[in-house]
């Protein structure tokens, strides 16, 4: 009996050892951004590599946000982020209720579509992209790249919200059908309300992607008014390459918002995978 | 039936059926519209390019060349270098997400107290926008403000703080160190929420049948886990021989080429020698040999499925 407690002590002692370690090494590198930005430029070579430095400033944070365009950045990266998740997870609602609740001819061919369009080099339609954008005016602007990372994200969260739709049991919705309520009035009354939890992890899966592209935001706009904070932090890295301090703030700045987003919906989003798409 | 609806307006019942079969089209459509204006249609033209000769800024260029670009291609020492690159890349950067998001995935699978503030924890690296994961880590492996060089040569790595960026034999591995950094999370949500799909009274009966940790782990838990195993092995490692962002960030796919992949070599003909016909065919090439290696895996899934 008391090999057994030993046992099962020890077996946790290497458990608790070997999550410590996973989360030590998830937070370290963000640690280290966040110390180097509030380190003073005096200390930043003579303290390099302790762990916290003997002083700290803020002053980096004060002049990436007072001396450069960082403020419209967020604010355009705010506005794409915000409306591609919204018309993203409308969009893949849809299309994986219509997965989820019908057997149509046809199905496999949408799905097998959706699949292939997960397995191309995006490099490849930048210029093709570019060539239908332009003449549109959609080149330059906001909503050119809204359209484009709603459709480069609905893939996956149509398979997503499909798995958030397969968890809740038809027999809910039929029966209300039953009672007279047509499908619409049964989807909005009875499986939105339970689907709640699956479209906030849409929402904050989609936010984090389009809040991180890099590529298309690079290649469609040149001008400062339509430039997200990827393109502007990179612009900023090659220009004051040696500034590190700003380069960590405005870093941290950066990260922020999805972090927050993204502590607040992790939980839904195992629970929806729970749910069986992935497993297929 | 046929013949009232000849002579009739079309009665309500036959309205109803065709509602009825149009219904899942018209929830999927808005998807299927987007998908098909914005991604398959520019992808047609851009595996057109490959077979045109398209030079930005060059009013000569634009006719057709046929297979010219392949056959440059198969002479082009820098395409095999970063197809061999690419190999290594995506290889060495899938099967260490997928050990260490499994270790993850198995020790978050336990209840223990404080499991939700250490699932958030550990999963915040996936939030980190990619490209940034990679300026952090050059920055971390930079030895004027980043610890890694001082710690490698403490432990008997290095003589003297070096970036490993910056040589060629090791350049390689500051890429992989972000992207393992950055997807562990991807493959430890994923399998997690496969682990607890499994029914649990399979362990209870296995567990009285006097089956050890070990024997269960190998005879239930990694079956059960086969397939979401193989669809995200299939996803990550397209997505990974895709992704050009975190080595155009870290290392533009120097030095001397020693981490130029073939993502990150369409970019660099497509952007800075503006050659989108020769960019476009290496492309193709790309997307001919990622589709066969899907096929190769979904073919081994159906086995795998099979043979439960």
């Amino acid at each position: 009996m008391r090999s057994v407690t030993l046992r099962r002590a020890s077996y946790w002692t290497f458990h608790y050892a070997l999550i410590a370690i996973y989360v030590a090494v998830a937070l370290f590198p963000l640690y280290w951004m966040l110390k180097v930005s509030v380190t003073p430029n005096d200390l930043l070579y003579t303290e390099g590599v302790r762990m916290w430095p003997s002083r700290t400033t803020v002053s980096h944070y004060v002049s990436v946000i007072a001396n450069t365009d960082f403020p419209r950045f967020f604010g355009n990266s705010v506005i794409v982020s915000a409306s591609t998740s919204i018309l993203t997870t409308l969009v893949a609602a849809a299309a994986g209720y219509a997965f989820s609740r019908f057997q149509f001819r046809g199905k496999f061919w949408i799905v097998g579509l959706l699949l292939v369009t997960q397995m191309f080099p995006l490099i490849m339609i930048i210029a093709p992209v570019f060539r239908l954008f332009a003449p549109l005016g959609l080149t330059n602007s906001l909503a050119g790249l809204i359209i484009i990372y709603t459709t480069f994200n609905v893939p996956f969260a149509a398979f997503l919200m499909q798995s958030f739709f397969d968890a809740i049991p038809k027999e809910l919705e039929e029966a209300a059908m039953i009672d007279g309520a047509s499908r619409f009035v049964a989807l909005r009354q009875i499986v939105l309300p339970l689907t709640l939890p699956g479209i906030a992890a849409t929402l904050g899966f989609v936010f984090t992607a389009a809040w991180s592209e890099l590529l298309f935001a690079l290649m469609l706009n040149s001008s400062t008014n339509a430039t997200t904070f990827p393109v502007g932090l990179l612009s900023f890295v090659s220009k004051f390459s040696v500034d590190f301090g700003q380069m960590t703030a405005a870093g941290i700045l950066a990260l922020a918002p999805v972090c927050i987003f993204f502590f607040l919906i992790q939980r839904h989003l195992v629970q929806g995978l729970t749910a069986g798409a992935v497993k297929g | 039936m046929v013949s009232v609806s000849q002579f009739g307006p079309m009665p309500a019942a036959h309205k109803r059926k065709f509602f009825l079969a149009a219904e899942p089209w018209i929830y999927a459509s808005p998807a299927l519209i987007l998908i098909i204006t914005i991604l398959l249609v520019p992808l047609g033209i851009g595996v057109s390019y490959a077979f045109r000769n398209i030079v930005l800024l060059d009013p000569f260029s634009g006719e057709f060349i046929g297979t010219g670009h392949f056959v440059e291609i198969w002479k082009d020492g820098n395409f095999w270098n970063a197809l061999h690159n690419t190999i290594e890349w995506t290889v060495v950067s899938v099967l260490l997400q997928f050990v260490f998001g499994l270790i993850l995935a198995l020790l978050l699978n336990q209840p223990f107290p404080g499991r939700w503030l250490v699932q958030a924890l550990v999963f915040l690296p996936w939030a980190v926008p990619s490209f940034l994961s990679g300026l952090n880590w050059a920055w971390l492996f930079n030895p004027v403000v980043g610890p890694l060089p001082h710690w490698f040569v403490r432990s008997g790595l290095m003589t003297t703080p070096e970036n490993i960026l910056s040589n060629p034999a090791t350049a390689l591995w500051g890429p992989i160190a972000a992207n393992v950094w950055w997807g562990i999370p991807f493959y430890a949500i994923t399998l997690l929420a496969a682990l607890q799909s499994i029914p649990t009274d399979i362990y209870e009966a296995a567990q009285i049948d006097g089956a050890g940790p070990i024997k269960r782990f190998w005879s239930i838990t990694l079956p059960f886990l086969a397939p979401t195993i193989a669809i995200t092995l299939l996803l990550r490692a397209v997505w990974i021989a895709n992704a050009a962002d975190l080595i155009v960030v870290m290392t533009r796919g120097g030095p001397a080429d020693s981490t130029q992949i073939l993502a990150s070599y369409i970019f660099s003909q497509a952007f800075q020698r503006l050659d989108f016909g020769y960019a476009s065919a290496i492309a193709t090439v790309l997307l001919v040999i990622l589709l066969v290696y899907a096929a190769i895996v979904i073919a081994l899934r159906q086995l795998i499925i099979r043979a439960h």
